[in-house]
C-alpha cells in the first residue's frame, strides 16, 4: 500500500466522501443552475437587464452554493468521532482546517468556476465579461470557504447550526462580495478598471486563507472540550 | 483595581456605585440635551435639523466603543477563561446593538432631509449596518449554545474575527468618495466643528458613555446572577432526581439528625 501524508490523505479521505455523499461538484452545479434559472422569472426575461445584473446573480448564487454543506464541514466528523482523533493528532490543527477546506473547495467551488460560464451564456454575458467572471470566482470562492469554516467551527456542536452559520458568516463576506461583482462587471464597462478590485479580491482571498484557519481551529478546539 | 476581577467583589461594587453613575448620566444627559436643543445654534445650512447630530453622533462612538469593550473582553475569555470577562461580553452584546441601531435610525432620519433619501449604500451607511448585523449574530450565537462558558468562547472567538469591520467603519470616510461627510472632531489638526455646536455634543458623547458604563455594569451583574441561578437550580435538580445526592446540601438548617 503506498504511504502518504496525513494532510494528503486527508485531503483525498475529504475529496472521496463529498463524491460519495451529496454527488460532491455536481449537486453545487445544480443548486447553482437552479438559482440562475429562477432569477429570470423573477427579474423578468429582459437581456440588457440580465446582463448587466448577471454577474451579482452569478456571485450571489456561487456565495450560496459554498454555504451549501458547509455546516457538514466538521459536524459530520465531530458526530462519528474522527474529530477528536484530528485534534490529538500530531498534525496541527490549522493545517487540517486548511486541508479540509481546501477539500471542500476542491469539490464545491472549483466546479462553479468552470460552469459559470455557461451559466453566462444563459445570462446574456459578454465573452470578456464571462472570462472576469471566472477568475474573479477562481480567486474569490477560496476566501469564501475559508470565512464560512469559521462560521462551521463555531457551530459544529449544534444540531441544527446551519442558519445560525449563514447568519454569522455573511456579513463577514460582504467585502469578497463586492470586489468580486466589480471586478466581475468591470470587464465591460468602460469607467472603472478591471486590476484594483481584482487585486483586492486577491488580497482578500490570500488573508482569509493565512488567517481563518487560526480562528477555526481555535473554534474547533474550544467548542470540542 | 484587579481584585474587582472576583465576581463577589465586583457585585459589592456595582451595588455601590451604580446609583451614583445613574445620577451622574441623567444630570450629564440633562446638561447635553439642554445644549443640544436651546444653546447651540442651528447650522447656517442645515437650520434646525442639525440637532439630529447630537443623538446620531455619540450613539455612533458608543456603538464602536462597546465593540471595543467586547473585544476586551474577548480577550479577557479567551487568554485568562475569566468568568467575569463573560458576562461582561455578553451582557455589551444587546447594549451595543441597541446604540447602533439608534445610530442608524436617527441617521437615516438625518439622510432624507439633508440628501434627500432615507439610505444609501456607501461604505459608512454599509459598514456600520454590517455592524449591526454582526451584533444580532453575537446575540443569536450566546442564545444558540446553551453551556455558558462554551458560549462565551465562541462569542469571543466571533467576536475577535469581526473586529476588522470596526477600522473599515473609522476609515470608510477616507477610503471612499462617500456622502457621508468625513470626521469632524477626532483628527489631526483640531476639530474643524464651531465650539458652540462642540460643547453639547462632547457633554452628550460623554453622557451616552456613562449610561453605557451604568447599563453594561448593571447587566453585567444580572448576568453573573443568572449564572449563579442556573448554577444553583442544576444542584436542585440534581440532588432531586439522584437518590445518592445529599438532601442536606440544600436544606442544612432542616437536618437535625
Amino acid at each position: 500500500m503506498k504511504r502518504t501524508g496525513p494532510l494528503a490523505a486527508l485531503f483525498l479521505r475529504e475529496i472521496r466522501v463529498a463524491r460519495r455523499i451529496g454527488g460532491g461538484g455536481a449537486m453545487g452545479v445544480m443548486f447553482f443552475l437552479a438559482l440562475v434559472t429562477i432569477v429570470p422569472f423573477a427579474v423578468g426575461p429582459d437581456l440588457n437587464l440580465l446582463s448587466r445584473i448577471g454577474p451579482a446573480i452569478l456571485w450571489i448564487a456561487a456565495l450560496l452554493a459554498t454555504l451549501l454543506g458547509l455546516d457538514r464541514l466538521f459536524q459530520a466528523d465531530h458526530e462519528d468521532g474522527s474529530l477528536d482523533l484530528l485534534l490529538s493528532a500530531d498534525t496541527p490543527l490549522e493545517l487540517v482546517v486548511l486541508v479540509k477546506c481546501l477539500a471542500h473547495w476542491t469539490a464545491t467551488g472549483l466546479p462553479l468556476v468552470v460552469a459559470a460560464p455557461l451559466f453566462g451564456f444563459m445570462l446574456a454575458q459578454e465573452p470578456a465579461a464571462m472570462a472576469a467572471l471566472a477568475v474573479s470566482l477562481l480567486v474569490g470562492t477560496p476566501a469564501l470557504a475559508m470565512i464560512g469554516a469559521i462560521g462551521a467551527a463555531l457551530t459544529v456542536t449544534l444540531r441544527r447550526g446551519g442558519l445560525l452559520m449563514a447568519i454569522l458568516i455573511l456579513p463577514l463576506a460582504i467585502p469578497i462580495l463586492i470586489f468580486g461583482v466589480s471586478a466581475a462587471s468591470a470587464a465591460t464597462s468602460a469607467t472603472t478598471p478591471f486590476v484594483t478590485p481584482f487585486l483586492i479580491l486577491c488580497a482578500l482571498s490570500l488573508a482569509a486563507l493565512a488567517l481563518a484557519p487560526f480562528a477555526a481551529a481555535a473554534a474547533l478546539r474550544h467548542m470540542s472540550e | 483595581m484587579l481584585k474587582y476581577a472576583n465576581p463577589t467583589l465586583f457585585l459589592g461594587l456595582v451595588s455601590r456605585v451604580w446609583p451614583w453613575l445613574a445620577g451622574l448620566s441623567a444630570l450629564a444627559l440633562a446638561i447635553g440635551l439642554w445644549g443640544a436643543f436651546f444653546s447651540a445654534p442651528p447650522d447656517y445650512q442645515q437650520g434646525q435639523t442639525v440637532r439630529i447630530m447630537y443623538i446620531h453622533v455619540p450613539a455612533a462612538w458608543l456603538s464602536m466603543f462597546c465593540y471595543a469593550a467586547m473585544t476586551a473582553s474577548a480577550l479577557g475569555t479567551l487568554v485568562w477563561r475569566h468568568p467575569l470577562a463573560d458576562a461582561a461580553q455578553k451582557a455589551a452584546a444587546p447594549i451595543g446593538a441597541v446604540f447602533t441601531f439608534i445610530c442608524l435610525v436617527t441617521g437615516s432620519l438625518w439622510g432624507k432631509p439633508m440628501w434627500g433619501t432615507w439610505w444609501v449604500w456607501d461604505a459608512r451607511l454599509t459598514s456600520v449596518l454590517i455592524l449591526f448585523v454582526i451584533y444580532l449574530g453575537l446575540i443569536a450565537l450566546w442564545r444558540t449554545i446553551e453551556d455558558p462558558s462554551r458560549a462565551a468562547r465562541a462569542a469571543a472567538i466571533l467576536t475577535l474575527v469581526g473586529v476588522v469591520n470596526l477600522p473599515i467603519i473609522k476609515f470608510s470616510v477616507d477610503w471612499w468618495n462617500t456622502l457621508h461627510q468625513p470626521a469632524s472632531v477626532f483628527r489631526l489638526g483640531g476639530p474643524t466643528i464651531a465650539p458652540s455646536m462642540l460643547w453639547p455634543l462632547l457633554v452628550m458623547a460623554l453622557a451616552f458613555t456613562l449610561i453605557f458604563t451604568t447599563l453594561h455594569l448593571l447587566a453585567t451583574r444580572n448576568e453573573i446572577l443568572r449564572r449563579r441561578v442556573r448554577r444553583l437550580s442544576i444542584q436542585a435538580a440534581a440532588a432531586g432526581h439522584a437518590p445518592e445526592a445529599p438532601a442536606h446540601r440544600l436544606t442544612p438548617t432542616r437536618v437535625s439528625s
